[in-house]
């Protein structure tokens, strides 16, 4: 196996592009387990690390770029961010230990492309885009359109992303992302749950973005979970309906971490209490 | 020498006190040194080939392309290993598969390579052909006559007819009139219960150094319960005889009872002798999940008679343990101890030992027990709330006392149930109000504790300090306990004592660390040993002196004339008695060797609250309390985590932990991520309250404590989670889908 760690984009670009079996090194929450647990042997680990741009955060129209190798800690700790984006930051906060927070990326989360990967539901309900690099050049992408199905992506040969864009944050907004897990902490997730939404000056719902995760092969919008709450006060009725229309959305499977009746009905209950926590950041109050 | 034997209660200086723990330093710094630390000039690193089939026929193994791999030292199979005596056939069986794998990851080849990656290649290189055949990992579904047969031939002469020849044995215990007690009673409670396997969790996977020279002597080092018995078993399976193989166990990180046999250890001699090289063997954390020994599963109906004011009339249990792919399944002792604590005079139980196409059961924590424990003590907790009672009045209505005869046999001396649940009674926790979807458990447990083949050597060194050498791993802080054992016999600091393991080849035969035996039966070896050392320190005193041996006493750590008539001398402390001690005839030793008895039995009650989110079934272990019987507590720090460490492992049995199979027989969760112990968030302090009702059969009174707190709290839980989700749970583990299910479940009917 050969390690390289370049200082361009460019340089990595050519390297993952000329290298069948090569992977992108981040934090390496993911990559090194596997390689410890003997499921990977790559040719070639490209440490985008060192690559400038990589492990800032920077306002930009409004809202956050975020490098690539930013670790969750790093988040947490970034007031801005986490002013605008506490759902997010949440979301990416869930993942692992303290030590795992040291390295753990919001792009390694979504290229390790498991369905129930925390943050990826948080960062498809603020609507965050992504910037991806490759041989042809740049892109900007919405997360969504990033998982494939349970372990694959649809980044191309020699691409990788660069930085997570979170938009500015809509004037009474507010976001939060729960998920359900057997116990407390360092665990996975058997339901996520990401909502964003904007409040009128009546207290009604504006406009609302929900997602859910570990629900299906990879994080979905749901759209009529959205068409639930605009135009409502995001309780009693409202919630309820949404809740129903979130557990209709799901297609879970029966597995090891839960069976399909519990992850339909969790999905709506997850769905209702995200959506109070948001409303209640959306009012400027904390939650 | 006048040795104080009197009856009068005796007061302790340095037993009951809390010093620190001799491996602390060790264990936080990282200097102490584990099964996988052990390192060995020039040695080769083994891995194993395993199963990937849940019950296959092994019609061939290719290994010839994996031995032309330049780097592989040694290929070993079962052919390797020839014929063996009986009493090891299933061990070895089990190490290394021989006609037949009979269970996801049963081990089928393994190589010694110069490198790890080496190793691997060699093992893509063994070609294995298997026949696969059907199998089956239900206790219930592998005792249907029709179903899968691990073993053909086998059968135990108690088996009736009519089951599957997977059912290996049947067992039976009791007295009295079961029908007649149901018929005295005014409510029968009768109900199914199952709990699922679950793994003893130790964070250190199994690990060994092996090394034999070509004139067969052979050194080994693993992390292990018992290195006498590594030693035994590898000298049986090898064809070696037993002085020729010396084990040294290395520190271990936990064992709760799973490091109570091999699994590697034979294979890495067995590699090291054809490739003459030393060999290191390493599981990785699915390699300890797919193939040691987890405890059964079980399915066990209870039948159950009540008075209207508590009596209970009698007490029925049928017990159905899967042990694995071998026989010996700890449903005998879970038989023998399901209705311990009560007083009855009508009990029956019966159990069946199963073969399933699982690893075979290793020993876990009072083996046998909890899962008995949860079925009796839930049915208990049903008819006392049923009848509107206190369920701690009616374990007291109703407990084993001194005098009791036990359900499986013996009459019971002074035992300390009464006490903990009096403690439980008036214990704050009792009474402190509950909320909303909070509920509240009690249940009690009972194990039985062990002594056993025991030698302590204790050497007094030229400057008056003391090695007590001993044969048992220690895992519970035996260390510490013995330390203060012989500093409070001798008289001297704790700080003047240290104890360690000793390798096989320095002390005759010791039982494996099990059975909560060591502080109580190496504690009174221990005491033993230092008693046969002051015996000669005032032996010597008494020559210096010029008088009688027997007019020499030993008080507060020094030699000194017994009364009047012994003349005046000046005491002589061990040290100034160490020092001249080879004028006097030598160096100073005391030493013990005995197959100890009188272990004495231990109880506990468990409280626990717990709160139920009815949205998403989410249980919450909100506070939790163990009063339990130590006889006397040597170090007491050590006996709290004891109880907290068995509580705790209890909670993740209940709530979360199980072996989970898929239809094809492969285990679904062989990793810590999807196989779910607790988490540090997930729990409250679990308080504890040590009792002290000295046990007859030890000098300072002490009972083992450490299996006793793993029984109570699946019963304790599972009564908590029932009252606080308002519907009776009876499967373990009671995770969210299921609570949550039992709740729409009870909603909608």
């Amino acid at each position: 196996m050969r390690y390289e760690a370049p200082n361009s984009v460019e340089a990595a670009i050519d390297l993952l592009a000329a290298t069948e079996g090569a992977y992108v090194l981040a934090g390496g929450t993911d990559l090194l387990v596997k390689l410890r647990a003997e499921m990977l042997e790559p040719e070639l680990v490209v440490d985008i690390k060192r690559i400038s741009g990589m492990k800032g955060i920077t306002p930009e129209d409004g809202g956050w770029r975020i490098g690539a190798a930013v670790s969750g800690a790093e988040m947490g700790e970034h007031a801005g961010l986490t002013g605008d984006w506490p759902g997010v930051v949440e979301a990416v906060g869930l993942i692992g230990s303290t030590q795992v927070q040291g390295r753990a990326t919001l792009a390694g989360n979504l290229c390790n492309a498991s369905p129930a990967a925390d943050s990826v539901p948080a960062m498809v309900a603020a609507n965050a885009t992504l910037r991806i690099v490759g041989p042809k050049g740049s892109r900007d992408v919405a997360v969504i359109d990033v998982p494939a199905s349970p372990g694959k992506t649809t980044l191309g040969s020699g691409e990788f992303i660069a930085s997570v864009f979170l938009p500015a944050k809509p004037d009474h907004g507010g976001d939060a992302y729960l998920r359900f897990i057997p116990r407390t902490e360092m665990d996975i997730a058997v339901v996520g749950c990401g909502v964003s939404l904007v409040l009128d000056g009546a207290g009604k719902v504006s406009a609302a973005r929900v997602s859910l995760g570990a629900v299906g092969p990879k994080v979905m919008l749901v759209d009529a979970a959205a068409e639930a709450l605009i135009g409502r006060a995001p309780k009693g009725d409202a919630l309820e309906d949404l809740a129903a229309v979130c557990s209709a959305a799901a297609t879970p499977i029966d597995d090891k971490r839960g069976t399909v009746d519990f992850r339909r009905h969790v999905a709506g209950v997850l769905a209702r209490r995200a959506t109070e926590i948001a409303a209640t950041r959306a009012k400027g109050e904390t939650a | 020498m006048a040795l104080d034997s009197s009856d009068k209660p005796r007061t302790f200086k340095v037993v009951g006190t809390r010093p620190l723990r001799p491996d602390g330093i060790d264990k936080v710094t990282g200097r102490a040194r584990f099964g996988a630390d052990i390192v060995a000039p020039g040695m080769l690193v083994g891995r194993v080939l395993r199963s990937p089939h849940a019950h296959a026929r092994i019609v061939k193994v290719d290994t010839s392309k994996a031995r032309a791999l330049s780097g592989v030292k040694a290929v070993v199979t079962r052919a390797d290993f020839g014929a063996v005596p009986d009493g090891v056939a299933d061990v070895i069986d089990n190490c290394m598969a021989g006609d037949k794998a009979l269970y996801d990851g049963h081990a089928v080849a393994a190589v010694a390579a110069s490198s790890a990656a080496v190793a691997r290649k060699a093992l893509r290189l063994i070609e294995v052909e298997y026949e696969v055949l059907a199998h089956v990992t239900d206790v219930d579904a592998a005792m249907k006559p029709d179903a899968p047969v691990l073993h053909a031939g086998r059968q135990d002469e108690t088996v009736p007819e009519g089951y599957s020849q997977n059912v290996m044995s049947r067992v039976e215990f009791g007295h009295g009139d079961i029908d007649k007690g149901l018929a005295e009673a005014d409510r029968v409670v009768e109900r199914t219960y199952r709990t699922g396997a679950t793994h003893q969790g130790y964070i250190e996977p199994h690990a060994c150094l092996a090394t034999m020279g070509p004139d067969g002597q052979a050194d080994l080092w693993c992390c292990t319960q018992g290195h006498y018995m590594v030693r035994n078993t590898c000298a049986a399976i090898l064809g070696m005889e037993q002085g020729q193989l010396r084990v040294t166990a290395s520190e271990i990180g936990g064992g709760f009872g799973g490091k109570t046999t091999v699994f590697l250890e034979p294979v890495a001699l067995m590699l090291s002798k054809l490739a003459g090289r030393p060999v290191k063997m390493v599981m990785s954390r699915s390699e300890v999940l797919r193939a040691t020994g987890p405890t059964s599963s079980s399915s066990i109906d209870i039948k159950i008679g009540m008075t209207k004011d508590g009596r209970i009339t009698a007490g029925f249990a049928q017990l159905r343990y899967q042990g694995g792919a071998y026989p010996g399944s700890p449903v005998d002792m879970g038989s023998m101890s399901a209705f311990a604590p009560y007083d009855l005079e009508n009990v029956k139980t019966v159990g069946f030992d199963v073969v399933t196409n699982r690893p075979k059961a290793a020993a876990y924590r009072a083996p046998g027990a909890p899962m008995a424990a949860f079925a009796v003590e839930s049915a208990v907790d049903e008819l006392a709330k049923g009848f509107g009672l206190d369920p701690l009045e009616v374990r007291l209505k109703n407990a084993a006392r001194e005098g009791t005869v036990a359900s499986y046999g013996p009459t019971f001396p002074a035992i300390g149930l009464e006490a903990t649940l009096e403690a439980a009674k008036a214990h704050p926790h009792w009474t402190a109000p509950l909320g909303e979807n909070q509920g509240r458990g009690v249940a009690c447990g009972f194990w039985f504790n062990f002594g056993g083949d025991t030698c302590v050597t204790l050497n007094v060194t030229p400057d008056g300090t003391v090695t007590v050498s001993e044969g048992n791993p220690d895992i519970g802080g035996s260390r510490a306990s013995m330390t203060m054992m012989a500093a409070e016999e001798l008289g001297i600091p704790y700080t003047q004592v240290r104890t360690i393991i000793a390798d096989t080849g320095s002390l005759g035969q010791n039982e494996v660390t099990d059975g909560s035996r060591v502080t109580f039966a190496v504690g009174l070896a221990t005491i033993e040993a230092a008693r046969n050392a002051k015996r000669e320190m005032c032996k010597r005193a008494a020559m210096i002196w010029g008088i009688d041996e027997e007019a020499v006493e030993w008080v507060d750590g020094a030699a000194r004339p017994a009364g009047p008539n012994a003349g005046k001398h000046d005491p002589m402390t061990l040290k100034e008695i160490a020092a001249i001690a080879s004028n006097t005839g030598g160096p100073i030793a005391g030493h013990y060797e005995v197959n100890a008895e009188g272990a004495g039995v231990s109880f506990g009650t468990h409280m626990v609250d717990v709160e139920v989110d009815p949205d998403t079934g989410a249980p919450k272990i909100l506070r939790y309390t163990v009063f339990q019987d130590a006889g006397k507590a040597v170090h007491p720090a050590y006996v709290e985590g004891q109880f907290q460490g068995g509580a705790v492992q209890g909670i993740g049995w209940a709530l979360n932990e199980e072996y989970i199979y898929g239809e094809d027989g492969i285990l679904q969760n062989a990793g810590f991520l999807d196989y779910r112990i607790p988490v540090a968030s997930d729990l409250p302090m679990i308080d504890t309250m040590i009792l002290e009702i000295a046990n007859p059969g030890h000098p300072y009174g002490v009972r083992g404590v450490g299996e006793t707190p793993i029984v109570p709290p699946l019963a304790a839980i599972a009564n908590a989670v029932s009252a606080a989700a308002g519907v009776r749970l009876t499967d373990l583990p009671m995770s969210p889908p299921r609570i949550l299910a039992a709740i729409q479940g009870k909603k909608g009917g």
